[in-house]
């Protein structure tokens, strides 16, 4: 049994964007990428929803959710950082740059820190490739991001 | 339709368009090996991902190798289905699998009826060129099933049944390359999911991912203790498919080697569920009566009345229609109706206690594991029936217990929970519950004979049937449907209101309990599950008594015993509630 412990206000949010797809199955993937807006992340009482707003199974949902990198089901930071790993930026050195946010941030990539200020993942190319290797933080795009570099990234959030 | 021409294997081959290669190939008798495919022809099942890549075969002037599953016939097309090319493909192809698999094949519970295991003996597989990281997952023990992802190779077959042909939505393929998996939601275990044990992911399932719980080491603990009574009954459809797991043609009825192989493995009594079967037509039956009349003089009665002898189409709409559960016939299955009298009016008549009496149930059925595992089928926490055990089950039983089944004579059910109607038998298999109920019900409600008891009808292999019952002049508009996804349609007529029948019989499984999830593997041949429904028919025509309420243990059991059908006493034991399993949601 799931008890649902969200916000009413976002809950009515996101039944009003599934209405907005017309309630259709074939929109899972647009209603899952909304529903990641309005909450930050995915959680199994938001899947269980989107499933009978949908009228799929909640096991389909959830197929969908695991299988996109995109679609997490943990909360994220506040300041979400992505680091790309397309194949420009990772001849680049963006491990590197990934070890660095590891070691200063103290966790590893998917996870979140316990202030809850930042969360760490990767994602596969950005189409900036010329930027390489690129950072995001939030919406903001960092280019030519050197390991020495992501200190000064990060003191601009604390 | 369109001809086409086309060469396989040197052979000019003639088709039409549309067909795949697989198929036109054998129409020309080229068995070209599939492990993911499966086609249940008379059922309309098909699944073809072309995931797997075995059937892969070469059509000259394309670059790549095709899959024959998929990939339909052109006109002029030149294909080669053997060369080296395709046969190193093939290799490959199954040795990558077979890397990700374990190899405990010995110890496996699909050992010897493992289609992966036959398709590496049959490709020649002697040694195993790939060794990497293998995947692993915890084992997942529901109340039924038991979930062995390490041993999935993502056919995807348990998905399409669960989700196509079932629409339960319990399983989903989740995750991603290595890490892909056939999983409830969330990756929870089945007992926390909207599955009803129906067992058709365990009916398809190539592999040892998916199987029963077996329970026979508790049925062998059972018989071997002194201070019990065991007593068996057995279901209908067992009949018709124990044969062949000894080598019998589909559509063998062993009835007699059956009860004699049950007596020789130690019950005290061997009794038939047939004769609970019987039993349920008395109760349902004269519910439908009840509530038909009460709607002719106008009251507002729940109609249609809907069977409810199949426990994964309670677990089905307990889940997934809780609102409409008074619909329901509240009579107990066949099952459970037989553990209720076992423990009451058996148990006196012996001078046995209850506790010291076990009953155990051989069923084609997984479900039927759960089933008899509710608390509501329990009195002082002691369950009405014990142990339910598959047909596969009760194979390996015989078999572990030195007895040479093809050499047994025909022996007979024990009394009184042993005879039987031809009304019981046709319980097992779609559409003959509801005829057995029309056989009684047309005789009470018109106070005639019924001459022709055989309503053809009612018969066949159909997804969704329906049919008007001539009442002496009152005309009874009946439905059947057989798999989940045709039972949800019903019932989503009836939720919209444009239900017109009277009375609807649903059976969770295609074909019925004939095509049940314990049954004797049909590894994708549906002319099995015809030929079972055939011997089912046999039985019935062969049956001295074909009404249920001519049954004399069962008159003998009312007067003695119960009364008259939905008696207070009835009720009591024969009758049970279903429960809201949809998921509560609370909003804070």
């Amino acid at each position: 049994m799931a008890t649902i412990t969200l916000p009413a206000s976002k809950l009515d949010q996101l039944k009003d964007v599934c209405k907005s797809f017309n309630n259709d199955k074939k929109e899972l993937i647009n209603v899952l990428h909304k529903a990641q807006g309005i909450f930050g992340y995915l959680p199994a009482e938001v899947q269980e929803i989107i499933a009978r707003e949908l009228n799929i199974s909640v096991a389909h949902v959830y197929g969908v959710v695991s299988f996109y990198s995109f679609f997490t089901m943990l909360p994220k930071g506040e300041h979400p950082i992505s680091i790309c790993l397309g194949t420009a930026c990772y001849v680049r050195g963006a491990e590197k740059v990934i070890d660095e946010f590891k070691k200063h941030l103290q966790i590893k990539v998917g996870e979140t820190t316990a202030d809850g200020k930042f969360s760490l993942s990767c994602l596969r190319c950005v189409g900036a490739c010329g930027l390489a290797p690129v950072v995001l933080v939030g919406e903001k795009v960092y280019g030519r991001v050197a390991p020495d570099g992501v200190k000064k990234i990060l003191e601009e959030y604390t | 339709m369109e001809t086409i021409k086309l060469k396989i294997d040197g052979k000019d081959v003639t088709t039409t368009k549309g067909t795949t290669i697989l198929k036109a190939a054998k129409e020309f008798g080229i068995q070209i090996p599939t492990l993911c495919y499966l086609h249940l022809e008379d059922l309309n099942i098909e699944n073809k991902p072309a995931g797997c890549r075995v059937c892969v075969v070469e059509v000259e002037g394309r670059r790549n190798l095709a899959p024959a599953c998929a990939t339909e016939c052109t006109d002029g097309m030149v294909i080669n289905t053997h060369n080296i090319r395709v046969l190193n493909a093939r290799k490959t192809v199954l040795e990558l699998i077979l890397s990700d698999h374990p190899t405990d094949c010995l110890v496996c519970a699909k050992n010897g009826i493992c289609e992966l295991q036959t398709m590496a003996q049959e490709m020649g597989i002697r040694e195993l060129h790939y060794q990497g990281e293998q995947s692993h997952y915890r084992e997942d023990t529901s109340p039924a099933i038991i979930r062995d992802v390490d041993k999935c190779i993502m056919c995807r077959r348990c998905e399409m049944m669960c989700n196509e042909v079932q629409t339960v939505g319990a399983l989903s393929a989740v995750n991603r390359g290595f890490m892909s998996v056939v999983a409830p939601a969330f990756e929870m275990n089945l007992d926390h999911s909207v599955c009803t044990y129906c067992g058709q992911c365990v009916a398809v399932c190539p592999t040892g991912a998916l199987t029963e719980v077996d329970h026979t080491n508790n049925v062998i603990r059972a018989l071997a203790d002194p201070t019990k009574t065991v007593i068996v009954q057995t279901a209908p459809a067992v009949r018709a498919a124990l044969g062949e797991e000894f080598g019998l043609p589909a559509g063998t009825l062993v009835t007699g080697k059956l009860t004699a192989a049950l007596r020789r493995l130690g019950f005290n009594y061997v009794f038939d569920t047939d004769f609970a079967a019987d039993l349920t037509i008395m109760e349902e039956g004269t519910e439908l009566l009840n509530r038909l009349n009460r709607h002719l003089k106008g009251e507002k009665v729940a109609l249609p009345i809907l069977t409810s002898c199949c426990p994964a189409w309670v677990n089905f709409f307990e889940h997934q229609f809780p609102d409409m559960r008074d619909i329901p016939s509240t009579a107990r299955s066949p099952q459970q109706m037989f553990g209720a009298i076992a423990k009451t009016y058996f148990a006196d008549k012996i001078q046995v206690k209850r506790e010291n009496l076990v009953v155990v149930s051989v069923m084609p059925c997984l479900a039927k594991k759960y089933e008899c595992q509710r608390e509501e089928f329990a009195t002082d926490g002691n369950p009405d029936v014990d142990f339910s055990i598959s047909t596969r089950e009760l194979a390996h039983l015989i078999k572990q217990s030195n007895i040479d089944f093809m050499s047994l004579p025909d022996e007979d059910f024990d009394n009184p929970l042993g005879e039987s109607t031809g009304a019981g038998v046709i319980f097992g298999t779609t559409g003959g519950v509801i005829e057995a109920a029309v056989r009684t019900a047309y005789e009470v409600q018109t106070g005639k004979k019924l001459e022709n008891v055989d309503f053809k009808e009612l018969r066949g292999m159909e997804y969704i049937r329906e049919a008007t019952i001539d009442f002496d002049g009152l005309p009874i508009r009946i439905g059947i449907a057989h798999g989940l996804g045709n039972a949800r349609e019903l019932l989503q007529d009836i939720k919209d209101g444009k239900s017109h029948f009277h009375a609807i019989e649903i059976m969770a499984c295609p074909g019925g309990c004939i095509g049940g999830g314990g049954q004797p593997l049909h590894h994708g041949d549906s002319s099995i599950i015809k030929a079972r429904q055939k011997a089912i028919y046999e039985e019935d025509r062969n049956k001295a008594i074909r009404k249920s309420h001519e049954n004399p243990y069962i008159i003998e059991l009312y007067e003695k015993f119960l009364g008259k059908p939905m008696s207070d006493k009835a009720h009591h034991l024969l009758h049970t509630h279903y429960f809201d399993k949809s998921k509560e949601i609370t909003v804070e």
